[in-house]
């Protein structure tokens, strides 16, 4: 069952409280047409639901979600993803600051650009590795404190003398994996972070999330891969281990 | 290796006659302070070891032990006293940042001890708490502005409430910080005795689900263990933003804390370090704080009354004034004496202000403003007995957290070592062989005592000056009376001076 929202003038109180219900009702699938910055949509919602987004949905869109897919026709805002368990989202355009701030689980994929502090202390935990792929540039600070998961930038479109990510990338990072389609400068890096050649088992796990994005947005499998990648790791897990002395 | 110039902090003295080697003390101390001379066959000590815990001297059975303060060598100096002296060494010889457990122990002023309470004489008679109904009963959360009625029902739909027999709760120690036997002890006890126990930033271990409905489960930077269950499963939630013992810091949990059971209960990998970085990375001001209050507010669907715990600090009630306007349903205030699992020295000792001056103020402040009724003030950081209790409330907190007191009445001795995971009472430490000495059983009793005392204490007391109510002493600050304190400290706490 597909119901449609029309989000025009609700306050988030309201629309919100109107998706909940909808998707207790059992709708399968939610469009939700003329978002204007209405905040928290599917945050804290626990289903396996579609809401597709016509619109610009506002700050931290699917915080602490578990496991709806949401769909954004249009640009998202900061903090997509804040905690979020298990899920996927696909976002049509950019998105702004700390998305997947301390996401533990699920996906999500932006087309465009992200903002700063994105994928910042991203967890990974047992089965769950949250991934983000993002399909232009990062500003700085993104994955600081990263502890887990996956977060990829292909750095598609650049314009000339652009860089793939800002600075202060993986600052006090200590778990997890990301990797740039392109090349990032020493300086660039927190001292925590390591760039290492990728290996075949990473070549994989790229593949297998460009071949969504490609899929999701329409763009060239194979013309994303030709270009080589890099891989940022952590020096250790345990960054700050030796900074103290018992009085 | 250079020679390591600090001496012992403690002399552990042996009473050979009472000694009869039956090597308990060796069992007894993770700091392996006692050892065995095989070839002589008898126990010896060795002092540096020693953090002067009471675990050996008090389970030796003859009581042979006993442990001092070492005799320092040093010539007297004011400025340079021992610790400075030690402090130096000890970084000196490391390079490293010097951390502690435990709260401020440095002598500044205490105020609630510069605080005396009123009594009825004559003009109004005082109430017997042993024969006379006293009442206790404390509802944290938003008020509304005005309440309609109309025959005898409150028209409007109340904003969420935390109910409370006593003004007293556990405050936040997360499970890492703490064991598990701990975290059951305090659970337990809320549960008794119809108050609340925080979580901490640790997640809710899955043992103590049964107890949300008196569990304030706690959202800090790190967000560890937040899922949308834990948010709903607690009876409130509480967005950590600081604490007394170290304002403007975060904490780092080291990986070899991180075991199977904490990793499932803070939802990371076992070994890695748990970082909590000091800002969370989505609020850089009150209108971002309002942004995470409401995305807390909109996962429980308006059902939880969602707490803001701030350290307090010299811009406090201004602070304050706005976490209410960013639509907190209480405000914490945690004083610069407040307990922590580790702190580096300096911050411990140095930053923040006392509690009863942050607590007069934002109280005052909120009152200026007349946006009081919009949220509860809960303070933490030394709260030591009942009649700070009974000041607290007068100077206008609706609720108090106990850390320090709690851990004390679990077995704890200060000895200020929590982030070593060695205590052997069982309480700071995720060592098997430490945390099976905590019976959680136990525990929940003594905390439960504690309470009960605390709490006749507080009927006493308020009976005393007459009054039958927790709800008319709050904010009553003609009950208090300042001893010993200047005209700008009288003004700050809002009280008279004695014999005014």
């Amino acid at each position: 069952m597909t119901v449609l929202i029309d989000a025009k003038g609700l306050h988030f109180e309201e629309l919100n409280q109107r998706i909940r219900k909808t998707l207790q009702s059992g709708a399968e699938k939610i469009i939700i047409d003329n978002v204007n910055g209405q905040r928290y949509i599917g945050a804290g919602i626990k289903g396996t639901q579609t809401l597709i987004i016509n619109g610009i949905p506002g700050n931290d869109m699917a915080a602490y979600m578990d496991g709806l897919e949401l769909v954004v026709y249009g640009n998202g805002q900061d903090a997509i993803g804040n905690t979020m368990n298990k899920g996927k989202i696909i976002i049509h355009g950019n998105a702004g600051d700390t998305l997947g701030y301390a996401m533990r689980g699920g996906q999500i994929y932006v087309k465009g650009n992200v903002g700063y502090r994105v994928g910042i202390h991203m967890k990974g935990y047992q089965d769950q590795i949250p991934v983000v792929v993002v399909g232009g540039k990062a500003g700085d600070f993104f994955a600081e404190y990263m502890a887990g998961g996956i977060q990829i930038l292909l750095g598609l479109n650049l314009k000339a003398g652009e860089r793939i990510v800002g600075d202060f990338c993986g600052t006090g990072m200590h778990g997890g994996v990301i990797y740039l389609r392109g090349r990032v400068e020493e300086h660039q890096v927190g001292r925590e972070v390591k760039i290492v050649d990728v290996e075949a088992g990473d070549l994989e796990i790229i593949a297998k999330h460009v071949k969504n994005y490609a899929q999701y947005f329409n763009i060239d499998f194979q013309q994303v891969m030709a270009k080589p990648f890099v891989k940022l790791i952590p020096y250790n897990k345990r960054p700050y281990g030796n900074l103290y002395t018992s009085y | 290796m250079s020679l390591d110039f600090a001496t012992p902090m403690f002399l552990i003295e042996r009473n050979k006659e009472r000694c009869f080697n039956c090597q308990i003390c060796i069992r007894q101390c993770a700091n392996e302070a006692h050892k065995w001379d095989s070839k002589k066959g008898q126990v010896y000590s060795i002092d540096a070891n020693c953090v002067n815990c009471h675990r050996c001297v008090l389970m030796c059975p003859t009581r042979a032990l006993s442990v001092k303060k070492f005799p320092w060598e040093f010539r007297y100096n004011a400025n340079w006293t021992p610790e400075a002296i030690r402090q130096v060494y000890l970084q000196a010889e490391s390079g490293g940042v010097l951390l502690t457990g435990m709260g401020n122990d440095r002598p500044y002023p205490v105020y609630w001890d510069h605080m005396l309470l009123n009594a009825s004489q004559v003009t109004n008679p005082s109430i017997d708490p042993l024969r006379e109904p006293m009442e206790l009963k404390t509802y944290l959360g938003r008020k509304p502005d005005v309440l309609k009625i109309k025959k005898g029902k409150i028209l409007e739909e109340m904003p969420p409430q935390l109910e409370l027999d006593v003004p007293i709760m556990f405050a936040a120690m997360s499970f890492g910080a703490i064991s598990l036997n701990a975290h059951k002890s305090l659970a337990a006890a809320a549960k008794k005795m119809g108050t609340y126990w925080n979580t901490g930033e640790g997640g809710l271990h899955a043992d103590l689900v049964e107890y949300g409905s008196n569990t304030i489960v706690q959202v800090a930077s790190g967000r560890f263990g937040v899922n949308r269950e834990y948010l709903n499963v607690g009876a409130a939630i509480e967005i950590k933003i600081g604490q007394g013992a170290k304002p403007g810091i975060g904490g780092h949990l080291p990986g070899e804390k991180v075991g199977e059971e904490i990793s499932k209960t803070r939802m990371i990998p076992q070994g890695t370090d748990a970082l909590s970085p000091a800002p969370h990375h989505d609020i850089y001001s009150i209108e971002d704080l309002r942004q995470l209050i409401f995305s807390l507010k909109e996962a429980t669907e308006y059902t939880k009354p969602v707490f803001v715990k701030i350290a307090a600090v010299h811009n406090v009630a201004a602070i304050a004034s706005g976490i209410v306007r960013a639509g907190a349903d209480a405000v914490v205030i945690d004083g610069f004496r407040g307990g922590t699992g580790a702190a580096p020295l300096r911050t411990r000792d140095s930053v923040g202000i006392p509690i009863e001056f942050a607590l007069a103020a934002v109280d005052t402040r909120l009152r200026e403003e007349g946006i009081r009724n919009k949220a509860s003030i809960v303070i933490g950081g030394t709260i030591r007995n009942s009649a700070d209790v009974v000041k607290a409330i007068a100077l206008g907190a609706d609720a108090v957290y106990i850390g320090t007191a709690a851990l004390l009445a679990l077995g704890c001795h200060i000895c200020q070592k929590c982030y070593t995971g060695k205590c052997n009472w069982g309480i700071a430490t995720q060592n098997p062989q430490l945390t099976k000495r905590l019976n959680p059983e136990i525990g929940q009793e003594r905390l439960t005592n504690l309470l009960k005392a605390w709490a006749h204490e507080i009927e006493e007391l308020m009976g005393g000056m007459g009054i039958n109510a927790l709800e008319s002493l709050r904010g009553n600050r003609l009950m208090l009376r300042g001893i010993g304190l200047n005209d700008r400290e009288l003004n700050i706490l809002g009280i008279k001076a004695a014999g005014e």
